[in-house]
C-alpha cells in the first residue's frame, strides 16, 4: 500500500522538540519522528509511553535466577549427588557465582530479544528511509497524508514552527 | 547559542557539526583501504598464521608441546588467559559504569573499547580451551548431562564458573556492542554508494530508521544492560581471582584477591585502551574526538587503579607475615628473591612506579609518554600474573619437585599470535565499522562543542519558542483551526 508522507525537516534538535510540541497541540497527528540520534524529551512531546522493557528484564532476570538454582540443585543434589570436598550436596554458597552469571545472562539476553523483536528489528536486505539524512544530521517530523489534508497549511504549520524544508514523500511498503 | 561550561573543557574540538562527525566516522569506512592499514594488517596476519602453526602443533602432538612440567601445572597459557580477559574489563568499564556514572566523555570512546574488550575475551577464551588438551571434546563443560557416565559437571567448581561468567561477559559484551552499533551502520547504509555496501550495512543495521520510539526503547536498553554489565564484569575477574583465591595453594590462598585482580583488571585494560586509541586516532584523523583530554582522564584511571594495585602487593605482604604462616610467608619472600626476581621486580616497577608519574601534568598530557607508559603498564601486568601463577606453584610443599619453568617456543607462538588475532580483529573492525559512537557523541555535542554545531538562532532554555523563520514570517497567520 502507498502512504504519502509530509516531511518537515529540522536542523536543531531543541527547534524540533517545540515544533512537535506545537504541532501536535494544533490537532496534527504526527506519523512518526527520525531522528539521527536520541533527544531528551522526545518522549513526553511525543507522548511515548515509558517503555516496559526494564519489567520484562527483571523477569527474565528471576526466570534466569530461578533456573540457575534448579539446575544446580537438582544436578548435584538428586540427580547424581556427589561428595566433593566433604561438603554437603546443595552448597547454596558454592552456587552463587553461577545463579549470579545466569540471572544476568537471561536477563540481558531475553531484553534484547524482546527490544529487537518488538521494535521489528531484523536483518533486511533493504531499507527504504524518508530521508537519508534522517541519520546523517537532520531531524525529520513525517506526518501521514490523507485526501482531505491541506498540505498548504500543514506546510506553514511546520514552517512557523522552525521547518527548514517541507518534502512530500510517497511510500510503498513503509 | 549553546551552553560551554566555564570549568570543563569541550568534548569535541574544532567546531563540528553533526554533519561533520559523520563524515570524519564514516570517512575510513568509505575509503579504500590505505597503505598504512594494509602494512599493519599484512604483521598481524603473520602473527594469526604463527598463532595457528602453534595451535595446530598442539592439537596434533599435544600439550606436551608447552613448557609446562609436573610442579608448573599451569604458566604461560593461564597468564595469558588472565591477562587478556583483563585487558577486556577496561571496555565494559568505559560503556557501563561510565554510562552509569553520566561521564559523557565516554562516548568517543566506548565503541573501540567495547570491540577491544571482545577481542580480547576471543584471544582470553583460546589459552583454557586449548589446555584442555582436546578442545573437541569442550563442549563438556557445559552442564549437559554425559552419556558415558550421567554425570554433571561441578557447580562447586571455580573452573566451571569462569565458563559461566566468560561465556555471560562475552555475550552480553558483545549483544551490548552490536545494539549501539544498529544506528551508526543505518547511518552508513543511508550513505552508501555501492550495491555490496548497501546490502551489506543493510543487514548490519537491522532496518534501523531512527524513529523516536525505537531510540526511545534504545536508551532503555543501554542503561539497563549498563546496570546489569557493572556487576558483571566485576564478577567475572572477581571469579578468575577465585581460581586461585579458593585453592589451598601459599600465595594464591588470599581472600585480597577479587578486588585486587578487579582493579588489575582495569589497570591493564585502560592502558590497552590507551594503547589502542593513541594509534586510532593519529591513524583515522579523529583527534577532534579523542581529545588530549580524553587521554589524560584515561591516565587518571590508570593512575587510581595502578595505586590500588600497588596497595594490595604491600597488603599481601603484610598480611603472609602477620598470617604467621610459614609457607605464605617463604612464597612471598621466594618471589621477590627467589630465582624469579627478576620477574617480580619487573612487575613492582612497571605497575607501581609507572602510574605514579601520571601524577605530573606534563606527563598526563603528553601523548608519547602516555604511550610508551601504557606499554609499560601492560607488560608490567603479564609479569604480574606470571608471577603469581608460577612462583607459586614452582616450589610446593615438597623441596624435591622444586623446578624452574621456561615457556617452549610454541607457548611463545600461541601468545603472540593470541596478539596477532587480536591486531587482526581490530583492524578488521576498525575499517569496516564506524569506530567513533557516531550517534552518542552527537547526542553530547551541543551543550559542549566549542563552536556549537550547525544551529544558532535560538535559545533552548526559553520556554516559549522563537523558532526560525526560513521563508515564512514567524508571524505569518496560521490557521490551526481549518486542519484536520
Amino acid at each position: 500500500m502507498t502512504k504519502r508522507f509530509a516531511l518537515g525537516i529540522f536542523e536543531d534538535e531543541d527547534v524540533l522538540l517545540h515544533a512537535v510540541e506545537n504541532v501536535r497541540e494544533a490537532g496534527v497527528k504526527i506519523y512518526e519522528v527520525f531522528t539521527p540520534f536520541p533527544i531528551h524529551g522526545m518522549d513526553d512531546a511525543l507522548g511515548i509511553e515509558r517503555s516496559r522493557l526494564p519489567i520484562a528484564a527483571f523477569f527474565y532476570g528471576v526466570i534466569g535466577l530461578s533456573f540457575a538454582l534448579w539446575l544446580q540443585i537438582y544436578t548435584l543434589g538428586f540427580d547424581w549427588p556427589m561428595i566433593i570436598g566433604g561438603k554437603p550436596h546443595i552448597a547454596l554458597p558454592a552456587f552463587i557465582p553461577v545463579a549470579f552469571e545466569l540471572t544476568v545472562f537471561f536477563c540481558c539476553h531475553g531484553m534484547v530479544i524482546t527490544f529487537y523483536t518488538i521494535s521489528k528489528l531484523y536483518p533486511r536486505w533493504k531499507t527504504p528511509v524518508l530521508d537519508v539524512r534522517s541519520t546523517d544530521d537532520k531531524f525529520v517530523v513525517a506526518i501521514e497524508l490523507n485526501e482531505k489534508t491541506d498540505l498548504n497549511h500543514l506546510t506553514q504549520l511546520l514552517r512557523a514552527n522552525g521547518a527548514t524544508e517541507v518534502n512530500e514523500k510517497e511510500m510503498t511498503k513503509f | 547559542m549553546q551552553h560551554v561550561s566555564p570549568v570543563r573543557e569541550p568534548l569535541v574540538t574544532g567546531g563540528k557539526t553533526y554533519h561533520d562527525v559523520t563524515q570524519d566516522v564514516c570517512r575510513q569506512v568509505e575509503a579504500a583501504p590505505n597503505v598504512r592499514w594494509m602494512a599493519a594488517l599484512a604483521v598481524a596476519l603473520f602473527f594469526l598464521g604463527v598463532f595457528f602453526y602453534s595451535v595446530y602443533r598442539t592439537l596434533w602432538y599435544g600439550i606436551g608441546e608447552w613448557g609446562l612440567n609436573k610442579t608448573v601445572g599451569w604458566a604461560w597459557d593461564i597468564t595469558n588467559f588472565v591477562w587478556w580477559v583483563g585487558i577486556g574489563h577496561a571496555g565494559t568499564l568505559i560503556s557501563a559504569v561510565l554510562l552509569l556514572f553520566r561521564q559523557k566523555w565516554r562516548t568517543s570512546i566506548n565503541r573501540a573499547a567495547e570491540a577491544m574488550t571482545i577481542f580480547a575475551v576471543i584471544c582470553a577464551a583460546m589459552f583454557p580451551v586449548l589446555h584442555m588438551g582436546r578442545p573437541w571434546l569442550a563442549y563438556w563443560v557445559f552442564p549437559l548431562q554425559n552419556t558415558f557416565g550421567s554425570l554433571w559437571v561441578n557447580f562447586n567448581s571455580p573452573l566451571l564458573w569462569d565458563v559461566f561468567a566468560i561465556s555471560t561477559y562475552f555475550t552480553v559484551s558483545l549483544v551490548f556492542w552490536y545494539t549501539g552499533l544498529v544506528p551508526d551502520f543505518a547511518t552508513i547504509r543511508d550513505r552508501a554508494k555501492g550495491p555490496i555496501a548497501k546490502v551489506a550495512y543493510s543487514l548490519l543495521s537491522m532496518g534501523w530508521k531512527g524513529s523516536a520510539k525505537h531510540w526511545s526503547r534504545y536508551e532503555t536498553v543501554s542503561l539497563i544492560l549498563a546496570g546489569v554489565s557493572t556487576p558483571l564484569v566485576l564478577s567475572v575477574h572477581t571469579i578468575v581471582s577465585m581460581d586461585f583465591a579458593t585453592s589451598v595453594v601459599p600465595g594464591w590462598h588470599t581472600t585480597i584477591f577479587p578486588p585486587y585482580f578487579v582493579a588489575g583488571a582495569i589497570f591493564s585494560g585502560f592502558a590497552m585502551v590507551l594503547t589502542l586509541m593513541l594509534i586510532t586516532r593519529v591513524v583515522f584523523k579523529l583527534e577532534d574526538y579523542i581529545t588530549l583530554e580524553h587521554i589524560a582522564l584515561m591516565n587518571k584511571i590508570m593512575m587510581v587503579t595502578g595505586s590500588i594495585v600497588g596497595v594490595a602487593y604491600i597488603t599481601e605482604f603484610f598480611i603472609a607475615w602477620y598470617s604467621q604462616v610459614e609457607f605464605e610467608q617463604y612464597a612471598f619472600i621466594n618471589r621477590a628473591t627467589g630465582p624469579y626476581w627478576w620477574a617480580y621486580w619487573s612487575m613492582m616497577t612497571c605497575n607501581v612506579i609507572t602510574p605514579q608519574l601520571v601524577w605530573i601534568r606534563r606527563v598526563r598530557y603528553s601523548i608519547p609518554l602516555t604511550f610508551v607508559l601504557s606499554i609499560i603498564v601492560n607488560i608490567g601486568m603479564w609479569f604480574e600474573r606470571f608471577v603469581i601463577i608460577v612462583t607459586s606453584l614452582h616450589r610446593d610443599y615438597l623441596p624435591s619437585s622444586w623446578v624452574m619453568f621456561s615457556p617452549s617456543i610454541i607457548d611463545i607462538g600461541i601468545y603472540v599470535g593470541t596478539l596477532g588475532l587480536f591486531f587482526t580483529l581490530f583492524l578488521l573492525f576498525a575499517k569496516f565499522f564506524p569506530v567513533i559512537n557516531m550517534a552518542e557523541v552527537k547526542s553530547v555535542m551541543k551543550y559542549t562543542v566549542d563552536n556549537g554545531p550547525t544551529y544558532t538562532g535560538h535559545d533552548p532554555h526559553h520556554k516559549t519558542p522563537q523558532p526560525a523563520t526560513h521563508g515564512v514570517p514567524a508571524s505569518a497567520p496560521v490557521n490551526y483551526d481549518k486542519h484536520d
